[in-house]
């Protein structure tokens, strides 16, 4: 096949690889993109869409079954619920289908060259692709590896793997996301935010579901008033959760998962699937990276400011490059280093990049919690306002969560800023512009939030740390 | 709804096209009657242009620093609430505003007056009280990161700049887009930050527009259509000063202080009488020198914005204090930038002075189609030769260029010996003959 020499190849089709290669097309930027799946990566196809997907699904079919079960406060009964979970996943690969069909359009509009196949390093400067119709060669001036990460496997829980014919299957959220038939009982190893989406979303589908952790509390990455809502949701949809416990394996039956709880405890989960969601690690293997001479920065590539590796011409963006391994992250990263590549000056300055847990209710966070304030030594002050006293929260049957504002004690710069609440995810986007444009609590106190909404909290939570909440 | 069209007005006196020097408005703007629209430079005075109605703009044409014809369509304006039937578009005929001027007197304004836009329908745009202190909370502090939106940190970036450096203005020490603009500006002038001699490759390109173009093209002109002669003298000053500190000394309430040009200035009344062709216009495309009975002087001054020739009407009309005054009047309305477009325009012969600045000689540029303009030097104690000794004389130059097509170089001579001996001996200019 033809060699084919452009002044940029993508490695990896995701939200960090696709919108680099996007950006630089609109740049007129000479650009090739490989991927070896279908484009929009982990996100779009087994990843943040489709699991989105599902938990919607997920919680109106929970709320429907609760009408039934004479437990709707406004009264709203319904009979007889039922969900086919083979429909439900056609409709949610209608979804993933059209936002890959899209980033291939944008793509295409952007003049963008896709090979499809596997893409391997040769040297800095030229890539081999493993294509249905043989092998390509592709010869760039600048290459950004964007291929992302991968579900981490246990070696006692290998994917895929069961100790009997009829035993219990592991999954990963890979496998989690496209089950047609709900598993009776479902463990899930694992209570970080994936975990908790995912066994969520199945114990409202209807599961008995088991989530063992390791550690001692859900969602380790969040302080406990935050997970607390969360917590109390898991208790009230009956899922049982295992702190503090190791898994060991599957029985030799295979039809339950074992492991030993932090006082010596044998416990014995009965399970149908077992999903073990313990983390994803980045991809640098597979893709020649033996063939070039990368710096590491622990299990990540390590990247300057500008996304550059340690190999002139050689950029990394997304999962590859460290956490938070988040879609908007690697998206941000990809368009910067296209912008680079075309010969803009640009390098990494972002304050700060929300992070939503996608549970019920929902978690924000942007920029510095209290206690990381705190560790860094700074004086804050923080205003807390609950849903509790929220109009609009309340005509929502949403009244569990908070918004949380950490501010600096001397000037009143805002650090940091948390929520937890129904459909609070996309208050995300207001807490993070008043983090990048530098706000005062006095700034978002004096700024109009809609009345009934939700985000009036946010106002609340402003003049809550500047001691003077209206409305509690 | 209707859409008004709003014409560059016809600027008189046979002006066919304006340089458009500023825009007060663009697309989408609300405006409301009587707000000044644009500015206009017609000669070397600005026109402003106000909104005949209130509405939306929908339309602008040219930039600044285009020569837009008379009656070109440079606005459109969408009002609002009024139906105009079967008046789709009424075309307006901009009646003109002339900037503020310092004491118009009526009779002056050969064209309609129109009513100035009332003060009271000024939207009132007071600046914050300097006194209600700013809650900014606690600056930046060393070494730490700095605060700034995300459009300022791209537009540090793009041009090189280090937001560390740059001070902020902002709450909790935010730098805004003007603290950038702040800082790029010190930069250009030679940074702080710079160690040692460093070569400034920075190239600025000014556009122009304006004053500057009127003077570049009316410099030009001169020079390369004028052939020019120039002629210094020197001429002892001494008698002079001494008269006029005595006036000044006994100086009556009302009378204006003497400087050295209303003595020049009738001095050469009195020396055009004589030679009534140095006080003249050259059409030279026609073929016609028109010599004027009026004397009516340009000065040349220097404004913050550039050089302007503010005129002394009938300079044959007034006497000695009357000149100065009207001196004083037009070049601090020069300064301002009120002088009317008839106080710039109109003078038979112009005076070139830079006072304490006049250096020894200069080649003045003739204010084209005049044939002379008279330069003074830096007045200065020299020693003289007085037949037995030397003296020392408070001298003068007098560098003065004519347009040498139809001034012979003996008629320049002539003119600028008359001129030497009436200011030598300062009686002489107020003999009546």
């Amino acid at each position: 096949m033809k060699e084919i020499t452009c002044k940029l190849l993508v490695i990896g089709a995701g939200p960090g690889g696709y919108v680099c290669a996007i950006r630089a097309g609109q740049l007129g930027v000479d650009t090739v993109i490989v991927e070896m799946a279908k484009p929009g990566g982990t996100c779009l196809n087994i990843g943040c869409i489709p699991s989105k997907a599902i938990i919607h699904a997920a919680d109106d079919f929970a709320k429907t079954v609760a009408m039934a079960a004479g437990k709707n406060a406004m009264g709203i009964k319904a009979d007889n619920p039922a969900i086919d979970l083979a429909k439900t996943m056609t409709w949610k690969d209608g979804i993933t289908g059209r936002l890959t069909l899209g980033v291939a359009g944008l793509l295409k509009k952007a003049g963008v060259k896709i090979v499809v196949g596997r893409a391997k390093f040769r040297d800095g400067k030229t890539v081999a692709v493993e294509t249905e119709t043989g092998e390509q060669v592709i010869r760039a001036e600048n290459v950004v590896i964007a291929t992302g990460s991968a579900p981490v496997e246990l070696p006692m829980l290998p994917f895929g793997g069961s100790a009997s014919p009829s035993g219990a299957k592991v999954i990963s959220s890979t496998g989690a996301l496209s089950l047609t038939e709900l598993p009776q009982r479902l463990a899930v190893v694992g209570a970080g935010y994936i975990g908790l989406e995912l066994g969520l979303a199945f114990a409202k589908l209807g599961a008995k579901v088991t989530i063992v952790e390791a550690l001692d509390r859900i969602l380790p990455l969040y302080d406990t008033q935050l997970t607390q809502p969360v917590a109390k949701r898991l208790s009230a949809l009956g899922v049982e959760v295992l702190l503090g416990t190791k898994v060991k394996g599957l029985s030799s039956s295979g039809e339950a998962l074992l492991a030993e709880t932090g006082s010596g405890e044998e416990k014995r989960i009965a399970a149908d699937k077992v999903l073990v969601t313990a983390g994803r690690k980045p991809v640098t293997e597979g893709w020649g990276r033996e063939e070039l001479e990368l710096d590491m920065d622990g299990r990540f590539l390590k990247v300057d400011e500008q996304c550059r590796t340690s190999m002139r011409g050689i950029y990394a963006v997304g999962d590859v490059t460290g956490e938070p391994m988040l879609a908007h992250r690697a998206m941000a990263q990809g368009e910067m280093v296209a912008e680079i590549v075309s010969g803009k000056r640009r390098s990494w300055d972002r304050r700060a990049i929300p992070a939503v847990c996608f549970t019920d209710p929902e978690i924000v966070s942007v920029g510095l919690s209290p206690d990381e304030a705190k560790a860094q030594g700074r004086e804050i002050k923080v205003g807390q306002f609950p849903f509790a006293a929220n109009g609009r929260a309340m005509t929502l049957s949403a009244e569990e969560g908070f918004v949380r504002i950490v501010a600096r004690a001397d000037n009143h710069l805002v650090l940091g800023i948390q929520a937890v609440g129904a459909g609070i995810s996309e208050l995300s986007a207001a807490f993070g512009l008043a983090i990048e444009m530098g706000a005062r609590l006095e700034d978002i106190a004096g700024t109009i939030h809609a009345h009934p909404t939700q985000s009036e909290a946010f106002a609340e939570a402003a003049l809550k740390a500047l001691g003077h909440a209206l409305h509690m | 709804m209707a859409e008004k069209l709003i014409k560059l007005p016809d600027v008189g006196e046979g002006v066919a096209e304006a340089e458009l020097v500023e825009w007060h408005v663009n697309v989408g703007d609300l405006v409301r009657e009587d707000m000044v629209l644009a500015a206009v430079m017609t000669g070397k005075a600005t026109v402003e242009i106000p909104s005949p109605v209130e509405g939306e703009v929908t339309f602008r044409h040219g930039e600044i620093g285009d020569i837009i014809a008379t009656g070109t369509v440079i606005l459109k304006i969408r009002t609002v609430g009024e139906a105009v039937d079967g008046e789709e578009e009424p075309e307006i005929e901009l009646p003109l505003v002339q900037p503020e001027a310092l004491s118009v007197e009526p009779q002056k304004k050969s064209e309609p007056v129109v009513e100035r836009p009332k003060p009271a329908e000024v939207i009132p745009q007071k600046p914050a009280a300097s006194s209600v202190p700013r809650d900014v909370g606690v600056p930046r502090a060393e070494g730490e990161k700095p605060l700034a939106p995300p459009a300022v940190r791209l537009r540090a970036k793009e041009a090189g700049i280090d937001l560390r450096q740059v001070p902020g203005t902002g709450p909790a020490g935010r730098i805004t887009h003007e603290d950038l603009d702040t800082f790029l500006n010190s930069q250009g002038g030679g940074g702080a930050v710079a160690v040692g001699l460093q070569p400034n490759r920075a190239v600025q390109e000014v556009k122009v527009v304006g004053l500057r173009r009127r003077i570049a093209e009316k410099m030009a002109l001169s020079k390369s259509r004028i052939p020019h002669i120039t002629y210094v003298e020197e001429v002892d000053m001494t008698a002079l000063e001494e008269l006029r500190t005595r006036m000044n000394g006994t100086q009556k309430p009302g009378r204006p202080k003497l400087t050295i040009l209303p003595f020049l200035m009738r001095a050469m009344v009195k020396a055009i009488s004589e030679q009534p062709g140095i006080n003249a216009l050259y059409d030279d495309e026609a073929g016609i020198i028109r010599q004027y009975g009026g004397v009516h002087i340009g000065i040349a001054a220097q404004t913050p914005s550039g050089l302007v020739v503010p005129v002394v009407r009938h300079a044959e009309a007034r006497d000695i204090f009357d000149c100065a005054r009207e001196v004083a009047r037009l070049s601090e309305a020069a300064k301002n930038g009120t002088a009317l477009r008839e106080e710039l325009s109109g003078s038979t012969i112009t005076i070139s002075s830079l006072g304490a600045m006049g250096g020894i000689v200069s080649t003045p540029v003739i204010n084209h189609p005049e044939v002379a303009i008279i330069g003074v030097n830096k007045l200065a104690v020299r020693p003289h030769w007085d037949g037995a000794q030397f003296v020392p004389r408070k001298m003068m130059n007098l560098s003065s260029s004519f347009d040498h097509r139809v001034i012979d170089g003996w008629d320049a001579a002539t003119f600028v010996q008359r001129l030497k001996a009436l200011m030598e001996t300062p009686a002489l200019i107020f003999v009546e003959e």
